[in-house]
Parts: C-alpha cells; structure tokens; sequence
C-alpha cells in the first residue's frame, strides 16, 4: 500500500476524498486506521496502535528537554449497527449522534461478511394518512434493504455488523468540497498537512500525533490516548459550525474564515494566546469560537486526564454537520495545518510561561 | 445455583449501602479463591491465581454488580408520611402500589397523593411512603435511609421472577463460574462492584486500582421479545447474550470473538446483543487509565428495572459454560 | 461579618476565569501553609501538616472558586451583547438584573421589553436575551459576565452573589489557619458549576485518604403548601449530604461528621437526599477511589445576584470541621464497614 501513495495523493482534496470514502464507524476503525497509517508512516519516527485502536505518532523534537506536545483528531464517523434481522430487512441502531432526519432514502454501506450495498428504506408517502405524512420518520419506521433474501440475508449479515453512509467526496464550487465523514477527516488531514510542513522545519518539542478512535460514543479513545501519552501540552483538531440557515448564529462562524480558536473554560488562557499570536505574525486568517462550557471535542477529555493538561482546541467550520452532505472549504484546512505546524515551532522551552498566574 | 439465585436476590442491597450484599457473597466465596478484601468505595475484590504459569495468562477482572435499584427517603411529614426519591436507573412510573423493604426490616407502601388515578401514571412527587407509622416521631426510618423493591421470589418451570435478578443473577453466575473453575492460566479478579445502577462508579475506581488487562462484565441484558418491545435479537432463553454495543460501549472485537468462538467450541448457544439503552461496568473500565479490552456477557432478563423481572435459567447456566471455558484456555495472541 | 468572606464574595470569577479569587487566597493563605501551587487547570493546592513518614492520614478539603455566571457570545453594532450562561441559570430570573463584563468590569442590564409588547407567558430562554451595555466598549467575545449584586447584612443574614461557594472558600481559608494533626490539603478547585472539572483533577494529583467537599447549597425553606422537604433551612446548622446526584457520600465518613456534631452540641441537619451535586462527584471516583462526603451551609436563591445565608451556620460549619479534623476525621477511617 504505502509505494502506492503517489505524490499528487499529498494535495488536500485528494487526502481529504480519499479518507472521507474510507468507512470507519466508531468501535470498527481499522480501515481508516490502515488507511492513515499509510499516510502517517513516513511523517513520524515511531508509530503504533493502543489497546483502544488509537494510532498514535511519534515525531521527535530537537531540543533536549523532551517536552511532548499532542495533538488529537479522531478518525471515527457516526454510522449505523445491526440490530435484528426482520423478514429480510435489517432493523439498526445509530452509533453516535445520527441526524435521523437525513437518513431515509440514504445509500449506506452494510459491512457484513463482505461489504453490500442497501439504502434507507421506508414506506412511500402515497400509502400514508395525511396525518402519518406530516410527521418526520422515527427510527422504529425505517429499514435497511440490501436487496437480499431473508436466507441469503442471514449468511451475509449478523447483529452487530457496522453500516457506514455510502456516498463519494466530491469538488463544489468555490474551493467547496462535500462528502461524509468531514467530521473529523477534515481534521485528520490538518494534522497530516501539519507534520508535512514540520518535516522541514526544526521544533524543541516532540510530537505525538494521536489519531483517536470512539469520539463520536463518548470521547473514549481521547480519554486513554491521553492517559498513555501523559503530555505537556494538548491540542485538540475537530470541526466546528458553519453559518447556513438554522445554524445558531451565536455558534456558527463563516465558511472559510480560517481556523476557529477555541476561548473558554476548556482552554488553558496561555496556550491559545500562542495559537491566536502565531496566526496574527504569519497572518493566517482565524476566528474565535466561544466556548462557554462542553466543548464536546477531544479537548474535553484531554484537560482534565491526570492531573490536568494545558489544552487548546483548532476547529475547521463545516455546513451540514453530521449528514451525509457535509461541505468544507478546502483553504480552511490549508490554513489550520498551517497554524498547527508554526504553534508547534513556536511552543516554549520553559513550561513556566504557559503557567496560569505568571508573576509579570 | 438456582438456590444460590434465590438467596442473593433476598438479601438487602441498595447502591451505596451493600454491605449485607457483600457479606452473603463472602461466605459463598469462602474456599474457591486465594485472597479477598474490601476496596475504598465498597467493591468486594476476590482474586484467585493462576494454576499454572502459562506465557498467555492475563489478568483478567471479572465484573457482576452487588448493588440494586431502590429509594431514599428525603423528608417524613407531621403524619410519618416519607417523601423519596429514587436512584438513577429507576422507571418512575412502575412504582406506585409497589411495595418497599428498608434495612430495619420496615415495609413501605407506595402511596399516592389523592384519590386512585384512572390513566395516569404518577411521578414522584405526588407518591409516598406508607411506612405504617402515624407520626414523624413514630416513623422507624429517617432522611436518608434507603429502601430496595421486593416481591416474593417466584419460578414457573426455567423461567425464574425476582425484583433485582439485576444483577443478582450475575453475581451468581460469577460464584459458580469460580467455583467450576478447576484451572486456568489467569488471574481471575472477581470484583463484586458497588454503585454500578448509580453510573458504574465502584467499576470505575476498582478498574484503576486492578489495572487489568481484560475487563468482562457480568449483566443483564434487556430483551426483543415481548409485544412491541424496542427491536433486538436477543430473547429469554436462546442462551447466553455476548455483547457487540450498548448505550457506552463497543466491546472490543479480540474480546468479543474469543467468547464467541468458546460458544462454538463448546456448542454452548449464545446471541448477539446491541442494546441501545443501558450499559456495564465494563464501559467504566474500558477506558481506565490507558484502557482495557472490554467484553460483557450478558444474561437475557426482560423488563429490567422493574420490580418484576424475568430470566431464564438455562441462560444463567449458559454463561457459566461459556465463562468456564473460556478461562480454563488460553487468550488467543 | 468578616472582611474576608466579604472580599471573596466581592469577587468575580466564572468557571475558567477564578484568577481574582485565587489571588485573593493566596495572599490569604500563602503565611499559613507549608507548600501552595496552581495547577494547568488553576486548582490553587495548599498543604500543610502531617510528617513524612509513611501512613500520614492525608485530608483533602476543596472548595470550588467558581460562581455561576456567563460568558459574551458576541457584540452587535447596537451596544447590545449575546450571552450564554456558564453553569445553571434559571433563564427565569434573568431579565432586567444588572451585570458585569470582562476584566474591565463593563456594566450591564439585562433587557426585558417593555410590559406592554411581552409575548405571553413564555419563558424566554437566555439564548434570546440580550445585555445593554449602553455601546460601552472593551468587550470582547468570551468575556466573563457576574451579576452584580452588594455585599451586606439583611436583619440578621447576610447576603450576596456568590456564596456558591465563596462561603465555602471562606470555610476552608479558616481551617487551613488552624492545625491538626493530620496532613491538611486545602483544594480551592475550578470549574464546579460546568461539570466539577477542577476537583477531580486536584484529587487525582493529591492522592488523599478521605475528602471533604465545603458547599454553599440549596435552602428551599419557602412556605409550602405540602409537607414536604425544605432541601435544607437556614439556621438549622452545617447540611450534611448523604446522596445527591453526583455521589453517594461514603456512609462513615456521614457517621462521623454527625456523631461528633452531636457530641459537641452543634446543630446539623441533612440535605434532602437526590438533590444538585458537588466536587465529591469526580472527587470519589479519582484513581482507586476516595471516601468522600459534602458538608454545606444551607443558602437561600443559590444561583441568583442575591443569595441569603445565616453567619451562624458559616460559624458552625467551621467549628464541625476543626472538632471533627482534631478528632475522627483526622484518624485513618476504620478498615472495616460497618451498617450504621
């Protein structure tokens, strides 16, 4: 596999498409964790697995006093699970947070003995009361059909096998990109960009990129990916919301307005002020996310593992989040990357500085 | 263990106050384990070495919780009335006409405030304690004493109906399978936890302080099948439930195909189970400290805290067999 | 009553901006302790007491630094600022209250429409509210905003913002005064009212015995049409809490704070069990475990700009402590468990 990663693959759309169709629900991660493998291999010097399914790189720094910075973007998607075997229908249940509402007449990907085909079936409105048709579909209304019967249905498929959203990564208009997943593949490519650019450039502290398993079920993976990593320093990759309508405008920022810097309690007040002062020398347009609590991203488990980690939070701002539509600008991923790798370069030899309280 | 079943089921247990719970195991575990104690929160830890050195051998924490659903009184009025409330797991409108056994021995009835309703099925604040009492001077219990829900402990055939076979039943299957267990290349540490119905809070400090290196729970399950029940495979009787997801949790797939490939050795029958309400101790101790390979089996019992809840005993003995087996071999590498 | 309950008070600080609280503790603290640090959270740890030798009985106190407040989501042209709450807020007792913003302390009202163009009887959730700030400037998003609201006497309470839980910082700056003979570790913990963030971290780096979380907590002594629980009532002595929705207190450590209130003629009460939850809640679970329990002085209208409470209890809760931490609470707990 890793020969065959050409050149032209490193572009960002490329990366991005080709990890958004790779399925990876959480809990069955292991085709995105290959597929990111392949891609982190050559940018660390040390690479390995956990217990929970977490890749974790190791890039080391060039300054001696081993100070270890790492950074977390969870590779997991929402997707759906085998619940009962009906009548040559599959019944399913969400894994993570699934928008019911986009799912009916979605093509999904049974992940079986081999992988099928099925779509989201439900009964046709035509046969429906007004009353039935006014009310949006309940998990208990719809079906996966694969096209199988019940017989060949059961050798194929068992409860518990993973469902993934069926759906290609596709260029729109603009520098616009949409597909599944974005949440957090976006994030997964920032973190690969990110060490590219590092590959040139010399920074004191060691790297551990932590490619984190089981977000979307409870920040699980981040939990003990950070208990094992025991860092200095924490830095969370995740996505945020982009303006569209129906978006709180208090919470949604613009699409491609660069990287949304965490502020608020989940975040240690001198790491951000280093993200926020990095992005304004190398003039990387970004914006603030106002965080008044749960950030609900891996930063949340990350700050208070152990005795607590000094923790920050980059967000890509997508539309359409936890659909199968989701759309991104691809320069916001560029710039994110960009952001991380400096900040990187830039994090202090002397811990007292990120102290909270600095006598000054 | 049918006997053993009964007797743990009658035994007084509420989360946070399990020490008459722990006791009762402790005198079963007398003689099948190398060394037992009391940790901080209450978990009773039983550990039990080795055999035989194997290169394979782990040290695996096997997890069934002590503790039961119940009430705690929060006031008791002028007319020795009690006000409750109740511990997290429970289902608020199962409870009124129920009946309540508090550690003193006193009973309370669950009244209602007002006259017998025709539909409605009331919430706690308008249900009370009849603890047979006339005044709060009289009353045997006070502000903070907890209640658990009994009804006689029953059987129709392998069918078995008691008010706490959660987790009663797996704290059973957890003696037994120590019992059986003639050798295994493990160390076993049964850990009957404490707190589990609260959020699996004995699992999770009993998960650091062992550090093992694979988690099983032992639980019960809810099941599909009864009318109009949430769909899922799992039915009362198929044999014993291994775990794919639940509401915290995916087991871990190493974990998960060690015990279903037991199953099939031994032809012990067994179900896969995604349960999308609920969890285990396991999902506590998965993410213990860098995290543990976590696996639950599962012991089918339909309306789960309920006061009346049903299993199959054939169930019960399943998980053993499948237990037994799987620790007298090796983990596969 | 007492200028540093006073001051503390005074203070301002939401979950993730404690730094004029920690400031004022430390100044407080820094003579009486033998080692104090801030943690990456900004947990202030003070300790002090006990010996190096091994099986000194190590006793953690904590009490949260953080009040309930909000947070700026954003300015508007118009002077008029977006806000959500940090911790519980009743969105109810919002409208019309005056507050303060950011570091510079920039005043504020929150608005309420005019009586005559207010919709019904819906309860307008804090997203749809909107401070005026009269276009001061100097905002910025992310800003902390505090009610604001006096310190002062009311007939023979007092009153202010914040006694959740200045009152119980105020209580743990006095023991850390006195000595006892265990090791004392005073843990003044961050981001309570979000999610008891601070207070797990602390007890994991602490590693105590047994922990004591200092609360001010919820009086709802209002006539009642029923007989029912008044959660806890001014007057009546240090709340003891049993279970709440966070943790079940561990039983022993109940029996001896009620058996040597008793002893020593002090007044406790329990709080109604079920109700709200403290630090005890991550505290207890922190690596093997911690045996835990909340003690509390009952206040009335926590989580508003004017909470009442009684000095007296403030005064009882300090000496249950200091009686309890020179007798059983300063012991190693007793191995075995036993039913009450």
């Amino acid at each position: 596999m890793k020969s065959e990663i050409k050149a032209h693959e490193t572009d960002t759309f490329s990366l991005l498409k080709e990890l958004s169709e790779t399925p990876g629900v959480s809990g069955q991660e292991d085709r995105i964790r290959a597929r990111v493998s392949d891609h982190l291999a050559p940018l660390v010097d040390e690479l390995q697995t956990d217990t929970l399914g977490n890749l974790t790189g190791l890039k080391r720094g060039h300054s001696s006093s081993a100070r270890r910075v790492m950074l977390a973007a969870h590779m997991d998607e929402i997707g759906l699970i085998v619940t009962r075997l009906e009548k040559g229908f599959l019944r399913f249940a969400p894994v993570g947070g699934v928008d019911l509402g986009a799912l009916p007449a979605q093509e999904v990907t049974v992940h079986g003995r081999s992988d099928l085909p099925g779509l989201i079936a439900s009964r046709p409105p035509h046969v429906l009361s007004m009353e039935e048709r006014e009310k949006p579909f309940a998990q208990v209304d719809l079906f996966i059909d694969v096209g199988l019967a019940a017989d060949r249905l059961a050798e194929q498929v068992s409860v518990g096998d993973f469902i993934s959203i069926r759906r290609s990564a596709d260029s729109l208009g603009n520098g616009h990109a949409t597909g599944k997943a974005f949440d957090n593949r976006v994030s997964v490519v920032v973190l690969l960009q990110a060490l590219r650019i590092l590959q040139g450039r010399s920074h004191g502290w060691e790297v551990v990129a932590a490619v984190t398993v089981q977000e979307e079920i409870g920040l699980r993976g981040a939990k003990t990916a950070t208990f094992h990593v025991a860092p200095d320093v924490g830095i969370a990759l995740d996505v945020t919301y982009a303006e569209q309508p129906g978006a709180s405008p208090d919470e949604a920022l613009p699409m491609g307005s660069g990287p949304a810097i965490g502020l608020g309690p989940n975040m240690h007040p001198a790491l951000r002020r280093l993200l926020v002062d990095t992005a304004e020398r190398e003039e990387i347009p970004y914006t603030n996310e106002v965080l008044p609590g749960n950030s609900g991203t891996d930063a949340w488990a990350m700050q208070v593992s152990q005795s607590g980690i000094p923790t920050a939070l980059i967000s890509v701002p997508i539309r359409n989040m936890h659909t199968p539509a989701e759309t991104v600008a691809l320069k916001d991923i560029d710039r994110s990357a960009r952001l991380l790798a400096e900040t990187i370069c830039e994090l202090p030899d002397d811990l007292s500085t990120l102290a909270l309280d600095r006598e000054s | 263990m049918r006997a053993l079943i009964e007797e743990l089921c009658s035994v007084f247990g509420p989360s946070g106050q399990e020490e008459r719970i722990r006791e009762a195991i402790v005198d079963h575990l007398d003689g099948l384990v190398d060394e037992m104690r009391t940790d901080r929160l209450g978990n009773l830890i039983a550990v039990k070495r080795p055999s035989a050195s194997g290169e394979r051998g782990k040290r695996i924490m096997l997890a069934a919780h002590m503790d039961e659903i119940g009430v705690m009184v929060t006031h008791v009025d002028a007319q020795g009335f009690c006000r409750f409330t109740t511990f997290v797991g429970v289902l608020k409108n199962t409870l009124w006409a129920r009946r309540a056994l508090f550690a003193v021995g006193v009973d309370g009835a669950l009244g209602r405030a007002g006259p017998p309703p025709a539909r409605e099925r009331p919430t706690p604040q308008k249900l009370f304690l009849d603890v047979g009492a006339d005044s709060k001077e009289d009353a045997r219990v006070q502000v903070g004493d907890t209640a658990v829900f009994r009804s006689s402990f029953g059987a129709v055939g392998d069918r078995l109906f008691a008010a706490n076979l959660d987790d009663r039943i797996g704290c059973a299957v957890l003696i037994e399978t120590l019992r059986e267990l003639e050798s295994s290349p493990h160390e076993i540490l049964a850990v009957f936890t404490a707190q589990e119905e609260v959020g699996a809070r004995g699992a999770t400090t009993a998960g650091y302080g062992l550090d093992p290196e694979i988690i099983l729970a032992i639980d019960v399950t809810a099941t599909g099948d009864f009318p109009q029940a949430t769909p899922m495979e799992v039915a009362l009787g198929k044999g014993v439930a291994i775990k794919v997801m639940d509401r915290r949790m995916i087991a871990h797939p190493k974990v998960r195909g060690w015990l279903e490939d037991t199953a099939q050795a031994f032809d012990i029958p067994y179900q896969l189970e995604v349960l999308e309400f609920g969890s285990t101790d396991a999902s506590a101790v998965q993410v213990s400290r860098a995290g543990v390979p976590a696996g639950t089996v599962s012991i089918p019992c339909r309306y789960v805290h309920t006061p009346s809840q049903v299993a199959d005993y054939n169930d019960a003995l399943g998980a053993v067999r499948l237990l037994v087996n799987a620790l007298s071999g090796e983990y596969p590498s | 009553m007492n200028e540093l309950l006073e001051k503390l008070s005074r203070a301002r600080g939401v979950a993730g901006h404690e730094g004029e609280v920690r400031a004022i503790l430390r100044e407080e603290l820094a003579a009486h302790v033998e080692a104090l640090t801030v943690d990456s959270i900004g947990n202030l740890i003070m300790r002090k007491g006990g010996s190096s030798a091994e099986g000194t009985h190590r006793v953690m106190l904590a009490a949260h630094m953080d009040e309930v407040g909000g947070m700026v989501m954003r300015t508007n042209t118009d002077g008029t600022v977006k806000f959500r709450s940090v911790g519980g807020l009743d969105p109810r007792i919002l409208p019309g209250k005056r507050v303060r913003i950011g570091a510079q302390s920039v005043p504020g009202v929150i608005m309420r429409a005019p009586h005559a163009a207010r919709s019904g009887k819906r309860v307008v959730p804090t997203s749809d509210l909107l401070i005026d700030t009269g276009g001061a400037g100097g905002i910025e998003p992310g800003d902390m905003i505090t009610f604001e609201s006096e310190y002062e006497e009311y007939g023979r309470l007092l009153k202010a913002k914040s006694f959740d839980d200045r009152v119980g910082c105020y209580i743990l700056a006095e023991l850390m005064k006195g000595d006892f003979p265990c090791e004392l570790v005073g843990a003044f913990t961050v981001q309570e009212e979000i999610g008891l963030r601070g207070a797990g971290v602390a007890a994991y780096a602490v590693e105590p015995d047994v922990a004591v979380a200092l609360e001010g907590t919820v009086a709802d002594d209002l006539p009642k049409q029923d007989d029912v629980s008044p959660t806890t009532e001014l007057g009546k002595g240090p709340s003891i809490s049993v279970m709440d929705r966070s943790a079940h207190a561990d039983r022993r450590l109940v029996r001896i704070l009620t058996e040597t209130a008793t002893a020593h003629d002090i007044p406790w009460q329990f709080k109604q069990p079920g109700v709200g939850g403290t630090d005890v809640g991550t505290i207890h679970l922190a690596r093997g475990g911690v045996p835990a329990v909340a003690v509390a002085v009952p206040c009335r209208y926590i989580h508003t700009p004017a909470a009442l409470m009684d000095p007296a209890d403030v005064n009882r809760t300090i000496e249950l402590m200091s009686k309890a931490l020179s007798g059983p609470l300063g012991r190693p707990l007793e191995a075995e468990w036993s039913e009450a």
